[in-house]
């Protein structure tokens, strides 16, 4: 099975559960370079995607707290080649994994090289938050080479025709944004965003996860026959800031 | 040139053929190879309707006359153009300024600020964001919105806050609001970050009133168009007192607003050698300047594809300059297509020949530069040497008396010891 089917499978086969798939987010290397493989695998046992953040100085579309994650990463010296070789030579979770990166780290990688090493490490798919659709060719051919999703982005404000195209061009899921607004703020859910996920649902041939500011039960509850799946990012990332146990968290979450 | 590019001559031909016929930014928002539009989903229809209201407005003759009242009566258009006799006599060229340190504001931000603002206002925006590095757009953005009567809120690096102290209160004088941004490198980059998070949170109300020709298109085009009156001035200025074109043109470059201003009316103008010059702080190794298109290599920041400093992993690197408004790791896609196509030259000048070049300036001219002109200035000294009597001009792109906190730790502080 191509990487990218096994990526929409997984959130598919969760959501057939009754529940929304969990698209558990951590960045990579925090708070501590030496436990990413253990956090890793605490995360991914509790959830049915990880997404795997690829630090980077000027993460436009994020929130302070995958701000101060992306930096303290840095510092450790956290990269895209450290971060898919600690793959490769790992023994990896049954969860399938995406990795969240801004552009610039995956071009100075080179497309060829990053699509082959992405699949060797067993990379299901990439989510680029400043790799808009109508820049995305080149990545999305060189990515789908290897069977490798390219995961695109649509928001509240993103237009009608726009999304219809968006959703078409989307491999493994669609990532619905929920708000107009950066990573980790507390959203409320209102019935305008149902609708707009309802919308992107209809329009969408893979399955649909909602993101950007879930943090509760109470909100994937609300979420939950709307949607195949939630990501979860910057309230995960500071579970694991405070040192606690990823398990419990993610577990309440499901209800 | 940069070793990181290179274009055959028939590249480059076909680059500069596209350049001279208009044929850039193309459909795609490029400039050759630069440019492009590298945002979260959420902001390109914020762009769209951004791109539309530019085509619709920008060139039509109510807003064109709208804008030229503001510019002749508010700003004070035309710049002079002054001739420099004393320092043309130490230097060994002849040496003209084009003046935009005696716009309003103090600088050419000005000209695009006014700009962009008369076009939020007729976009129906309800509240501006702006970045600012030395804190020059903030001011003009601040005047701007002052003077449409629209809300401003400015993003300005912790660190650029400290050095260009002056400026904060002038932009809070004129009832804008200073958001200090501690995040990142507490500079002009942190601050465009911060600009584009609030922009990302309010894309349809809020218009982000960017300074420089960098960003996402179209920005960079905006941005030349309403700065380009600084060139077609400079040049008719110029014919008319000489009766003929200069040998040169000079400017300095951080995002390359005021050069991209200065150089496009000349670009077609093949007798004329177009020179910028960038920050080359403390020395050559990464880290240590702001020189992008001497020393960076093709990726994406902000929106855009054009040269950067960064390091191998893509990682975007921190940089130096004396000069906050040079202070960025980034350069406008136009810039890096003019060098690309072999057209325009880009040197840097360090600190301390910066600095020796304001201090030159200010004594026998009677004009304190803004430190970022000093860079410029550097440059044409350099060059006078090898141009003994050419004539050059200079776009002296803003004033220095923001710089006096600056001014007071170096050379005043060496003269008073």
């Amino acid at each position: 099975m191509k990487p990218s089917e096994r990526l929409a499978d997984a959130v598919r086969a969760a959501s057939k559960r009754g529940e929304p798939a969990i698209v558990a987010f951590m960045t990579a290397g925090f708070p501590r370079k030496e436990q990413f493989r253990e956090h890793l695998l605490m995360v991914a046992s509790e959830s049915d995607v990880v997404e795997i953040g690829v630090p980077f100085t000027d993460p436009m579309a994020d929130g302070m707290t995958i701000q101060r994650s992306s930096q303290a990463a840095l510092k450790q010296g956290v990269s895209l080649r450290w971060i898919l070789s600690e793959l490769r030579s790992m023994q990896r979770p049954a969860a399938p994994l995406v990795l969240m990166s801004y552009l610039n780290p995956l071009l100075q990688y080179g497309y060829a090289a990053l699509a082959a090493d992405a699949a060797a490490a067993g990379v299901c798919g990439f989510i680029v938050p400043d790799l808009p659709f109508d820049e995305g060719g080149d990545l999305r051919a060189a990515l789908a080479a290897e069977g490798v999703a390219l995961v695109q982005m649509v928001t509240p404000v993103t237009t009608s025709a726009r999304l219809q195209q968006v959703c078409a061009a989307s491999e493994g899921f669609v990532y619905a944004v929920t708000m107009t607004g950066t990573t980790g703020k507390n959203v409320a859910v209102p019935d305008t965003v149902i609708d707009y996920l309802k919308t992107v649902t209809a329009k969408s041939p893979v399955p649909v996860c909602a993101g950007f500011g879930i943090r509760s039960r109470e909100q994937v509850e609300k979420l939950r026959s709307h949607v195949a799946g939630v990501v979860v990012g910057s309230a995960l990332v500071e579970v694991l800031e405070r040192g606690e146990d990823p398990r419990p968290w993610l577990r309440a979450l499901r209800g | 040139m940069n070793a990181h590019v290179k274009f055959s001559a028939e590249e480059q031909r076909r680059m500069l053929d596209a350049e001279l016929g208009g044929q850039y930014p193309d459909l795609r928002g490029r400039f050759g190879p630069y440019g492009g539009r590298y945002v979260p989903e959420t902001l390109i229809p914020a762009l769209e309707r951004l791109e539309a209201g530019m085509r619709e407005h920008l060139h039509r003759a109510d807003f064109q006359a709208e804008l030229t009242e503001q510019l002749r009566h508010w700003v004070g258009r035309p710049t002079a153009l002054s001739y420099a006799p004393r320092l043309s006599a130490a230097w060994g060229a002849e040496i003209w300024f084009k003046r935009e340190d005696l716009a309003h504001t103090g600088a050419h931000k000005i000209n695009n600020a006014l700009g962009q603002a008369l076009l939020a206002k007729r976009l129906g925006a309800t509240r501006i964001v702006a970045e600012t590095g030395a804190g020059q757009h903030g001011v003009a953005s601040a005047a701007a919105c002052a003077r449409l009567g629209l809300p401003c809120i400015v993003y300005m690096g912790a660190i650029d806050m400290e050095r260009q102290a002056p400026n904060v209160g002038r932009m809070r004088l004129m009832g804008a609001e200073v958001v200090p941004v501690t995040g990142g490198d507490q500079t002009l980059r942190a601050a465009i970050d911060e600009a584009l998070r609030d922009w990302v949170s309010d894309p349809m109300g809020t218009f982000y009133l960017l300074g420089s020709a960098v960003g996402p298109h179209p920005y960079p085009y905006l941005v030349r168009e309403l700065q380009a009156i600084i060139g077609r001035e400079a040049r008719t200025q110029y014919l008319e007192r000489n009766g003929r074109l200069p040998d040169a043109v000079f400017a300095c470059v951080g995002g390359g607003s005021n050069a991209i201003g200065m150089f496009h009316a000349f670009v077609p103008d093949a007798s004329v050698e177009i020179v910028g010059v960038e920050a080359g702080g403390r020395g050559v190794n990464l880290g240590e300047n702001a020189a992008s298109l001497s020393y960076g290599w093709p990726g994406v920041l902000q929106g855009c594809y054009s040269l950067l400093l960064q390091d191998e992993n893509g990682q975007i690197h921190e940089t130096d300059s004396i000069s906050a408004g040079l202070d960025y790791p980034g350069v406008g896609p136009e810039h890096a297509l003019l060098m690309s196509a072999g057209r325009v030259k880009y040197e840097s000048a360090t600190d301390e020949e910066a600095l020796s070049a304001l201090t030159e300036c200010s004594k026998l001219e009677g004009i304190l530069p803004a430190l970022e002109t000093a860079h410029a200035l550097h440059g044409v000294k350099r060059w006078a040497k090898t141009h003994p009597g050419a004539q050059v001009i200079l776009c002296m792109s803003g004033r220095g008396d923001k710089d006096m906190p600056t001014l007071q730790r170096t050379i005043l502080a060496e003269k008073t010891s």
